[in-house]
């Protein structure tokens, strides 16, 4: 009848990683959440360039504590991979469920160490438009941590349960995608709160 | 049925028939009762839910400006207090900005999306209906600072320091900030979810170059959504901050600045004033033509027009700001930007008209408010240059010349292709045709109040009226205009009311419409009407832009397969295609009816009112609440094809 008549082939059936809706979700939700970030440096920054001489509060912030953490959250990211590739997509059971629960356990560290530069910081959320701004920069990158890290922990349950094989383990990868995201915008933050001032 | 297998053959059939339909409608169809109601996921009664909920508040918008054309009707009158006054109008604008203009329009798009698009549901149908309960509960929590007589009262755009702790300390503004969060959410999913079901569920053969000029205005509507609603809710949140936590964004004392809400809001409010006319562009390029007897004019133009005309639109926010102070320089460069979108919205103007001039034209109420629609989208379009040149703008900021302006843009661009879409879908919706006798009176009502109440305030606004005042010196001039304004507004509200009675008297006395009443060529008119549940018994083929016109327009020998094709029938299944080329790629098991929707958006609204009342166990808990129900929600199910096959661990 026509160049359409569709072919008789077998077609895969439910979530199947990338072919999976949620994955096409996921990216939606990254987007977003990309331009929620922008919108927050953006106003990071037009606080800054309007600021009268006490911008950043207290001196250039310092990389003591925030530079080993930015590589605790990239080792963390870095034990997510290993879960999935040679953990879920070889069916490597104990690799699975190791590399999640050292992706979990690197980010739970990222927190309190988080939580800790946050106590020593001489200003508070109060403290003028600096204040206001770091804190609730680095807060919602900090709330999307845990948000990351409730899901790190379902994913490391689902894995216990053997929800996932070497062909079904589409909340993995889609739950894995949202953690990188969170990593990759920690070093866009990082970048910009801790290394920008370093340079003028 | 062994759904745990991981892939088949989809079975081919070459004809429907009633068996396959009874079973179809046995696995589609929401249990008929209260509970079914409250868990439905079928995206053609979310889609008019949203019609109907956003309407309730459009009328609920307009018994707003009525008040306050009451109010104005003559100098010096105290039917209404100043601060009433405020109350009302920032009501109103948010009432009909934020809970119909954009909503209205995900209606249609949630009705029609999966019926343009050949599938059987949208690519989240869960997603779909908790984007619709957000939307009732945002807005009945907004609606619930009223009966308190603490509606905000900052303007719709609620700009600081006027809205700061300093100048509103009481919860009014909190009520808005909160009430846009939450809503915020609401038009995030739904557009994730256009989006995805784009992507995913195209009918075999439906390539971008066949998609319906609506699919593409949504599509674009969408995509800004997804970049533009964060800014509005980052600045509801560093506000909020502001006033609760004791942060200082936008406080001047401690050198916050006030310009950055602008910044932000008008970052997203550009592209959002897109956002809610371009699929209303969109129900005009599909619907005019069938009256037109041919298919549109410049089909590749106008759906590149709308995609630029986002792009463009997210670079001119600030020409909603002209008068704050910025260098020449940004002023020249976003003045020139907004010219620019004039282009764009040419090439579509000039393919309307070049479709109904080259056309037959039957004119039928729907063509009347299309057609008509036409020239209210120049008259905004023209006073939206005038005020997009700078020095035009210093003069006429804040007066009633852009009152004029944006209700000519949201009235013209958005109500009348809204009612004119109604006419044309509503056959569909419902199986019967709408009133063409009663149309034409609520044409002609709405057409004339509408332009006797808005043209006379761009002269009002010429004489220097500013907007937002709640009463007026006598002897300024302005008496007779506003008389007649008023005059106007409530013609134009006996138009609105006549597209009412119409509406219930054809629900129940219409003739019977039949599948394709207007003899229409894209795929939603394949189908019977009402349309049931499961939409195609069999995934159409696609070969065309305009499936049922083949034979007639004769453009190719190839021809749509509307009767043949597969039939995904072991539970509720439709076809996923590729994302370029829409070649069957996938089966999708799609979950069925569910409450989860309603009781994660309940938790969620639970939450904004912990926050509003201030108790931190209320919040604690509802977000906690939140979290479980987000949890189960995803958890994942055998019977979704999201849980590994047991022999293989």
């Amino acid at each position: 009848m026509s160049e359409l008549a569709l072919r008789e082939r077998v077609l895969p059936i439910g979530s199947f990683g990338r072919k999976s809706s949620g994955w096409f979700g996921v990216w939606t939700l990254v987007l977003t959440e990309t331009a929620i970030f922008a919108y927050l440096l953006f106003s990071y920054f037009y606080l800054d360039s309007q600021a009268n001489g006490d911008w950043p509060l207290g001196g250039v912030p310092s990389l003591k504590l925030a530079l080993p953490n930015t590589f605790i959250l990239l080792l963390s990211s870095a034990a997510l991979i290993w879960a999935e590739r040679s953990g879920a997509r070889r069916g490597r059971r104990w690799q699975l469920l190791g590399g999640l629960a050292l992706s979990l356990i690197l980010g739970i560290v990222f927190v309190i160490v988080q939580l800790r530069e946050w106590q020593g910081k001489p200003f508070s959320v109060r403290s003028g438009t600096y204040g206001s701004s770091y804190f609730t920069v680095t807060g919602f990158h900090l709330a999307h941590v845990v948000v990351g890290l409730l899901i790190l922990l379902a994913l490391f349950v689902w894995a216990l349960r053997g929800y996932f094989d070497p062909q079904r383990h589409a909340p993995l990868t889609i739950g894995a995608i949202y953690w990188h995201f969170v990593d990759v915008v920690w070093l866009i933050v990082f970048t910009a709160l801790y290394i920008v001032p370093r340079f003028r | 049925m062994n759904v745990s297998e991981a892939g088949r053959v989809p079975q081919l059939v070459s004809e429907g028939g009633s068996a396959i339909d009874e079973h179809l409608n046995a696995i589609w169809e929401t249990p008929k009762g209260f509970l079914g109601a409250l868990s439905s996921v079928d995206h053609k009664r979310i889609g008019i839910r949203y019609i109907v909920t956003a309407f309730i508040f459009l009328i609920a918008g307009g018994i707003e400006a009525l008040l306050m054309r009451l109010q104005l009707a003559h100098s010096d009158l105290k039917l209404l207090s100043p601060e009433a006054y405020n109350q009302l109008f920032t009501m109103h604008g948010f009432t009909m900005i934020f809970l119909y203009a954009g909503p209205v329009l995900s209606g249609f798009s949630n009705y029609l999306w999966p019926l343009l698009l050949g599938s059987r549901d949208m690519a989240f149908p869960r997603l779909n209906a908790l984007s619709y309960w957000i939307f009732l509960l945002a807005g009945l929590f907004l609606y619930a600072s009223f009966p308190l007589g603490l509606a905000p009262n900052a303007g719709w755009f609620n700009y600081p320091p006027l809205s700061g702790k300093e100048f509103n300390p009481g919860p009014n503004i909190d009520f808005y900030l909160l009430g846009l969060i939450f809503l915020g959410i609401s038009t995030t999913v739904g557009a994730a979810n256009f989006l995805v079901s784009l992507l995913r569920t195209r009918a075999p053969g439906m390539s971008i170059n066949r998609l319906p000029i609506l699919v593409w205005g949504t599509l674009t509507a969408s995509v800004g959504n997804l970049l533009a609603v964060p800014a509005v809710s980052l600045a509801c949140v560093l506000l909020f901050a502001d006033r609760q936590f004791g942060t200082h964004f936008f406080e001047v004392e401690a050198h916050g600045q006030p310009l950055l809400w602008q910044h932000l809001f008008w970052m997203f409010g550009h592209p959002w004033v897109y956002a809610i006319v371009l699929p209303a562009l969109g129900i005009v390029s599909d619907a005019l033509p069938t009256f037109c007897r041919r298919p549109l004019v410049g089909y590749t133009p106008v759906a590149l027009a709308t995609v630029a005309t986002m792009i463009v639109g997210f670079g001119v926010w600030l020409h909603h700001m002209f008068a704050t102070g910025m260098p020449m320089l940004s002023l020249a460069f976003f003045s020139a930007a907004s010219l620019v979108i004039t282009i764009p919205s040419a090439v579509s103007t000039f393919a309307w008209i070049a479709t109904i001039w080259t056309g037959k034209p039957v004119l039928t109420t729907s063509f009347l408010f299309l057609s008509s629609f036409i020239i209210l989208f120049v008259i905004g379009g023209v006073s939206g240059v005038m005020t997009g040149a700078v020095p035009f703008d210093f003069q006429l900021t804040d007066t009633y010349f852009v009152v004029a302006h944006l209700h000519y843009v949201l009235i013209g661009i958005n109500v009348f292709p809204v009612v004119g879409g109604i006419y044309y879908w509503f056959p569909k919706m419902t199986g019967r045709m709408m009133s063409e006798r009663l149309g034409r009176w609520n044409f002609w009502t709405m057409f004339l109040g509408f332009n006797i109440g808005f043209f006379p305030m761009h002269i009002v606004g010429l004489m220097g009226m500013p907007r937002r005042i709640y009463t007026y010196a006598p002897g300024l001039g302005w008496d007779t205009i506003n008389l007649i304004t008023t005059i106007g507004s409530f013609a134009f509200a006996v138009g609105i009311l006549l597209f009412l009675v119409n509406l219930g008297v054809s629900l129940r006395r219409g003739k019977p419409a039949g599948a394709n009443p207007w003899d229409a060529p894209t795929l939603e008119w394949s189908v019977p009407s009402p349309v049931p549940a499961y939409n195609f018994a069999v995934i159409p083929l696609v070969a065309s832009r305009h499936p049922l016109w083949e034979e007639r327009l004769n453009e190719s020998p190839e021809r749509s397969s509307l009767n043949a094709g597969y039939l995904l029938n072991q539970g509720r299944e439709t076809l996923a295609t590729t994302v370029l080329d829409a070649e069957p790629d996938l089966i999708l098991k799609m979950p069925g009816d569910s409450l989860a929707p309603l009781i994660l958006a309940l938790a969620l609204g639970l939450l904004f009112v912990g926050l509003i009342v201030h108790s931190a166990a209320v919040t604690g808990a509802a977000a906690l609440g939140t979290a479980v129900a987000i949890l189960v929600w995803l958890w994942p199910q055998r019977s979704l094809g999201q849980v590994a096959e047991p022999h293989h661990v």
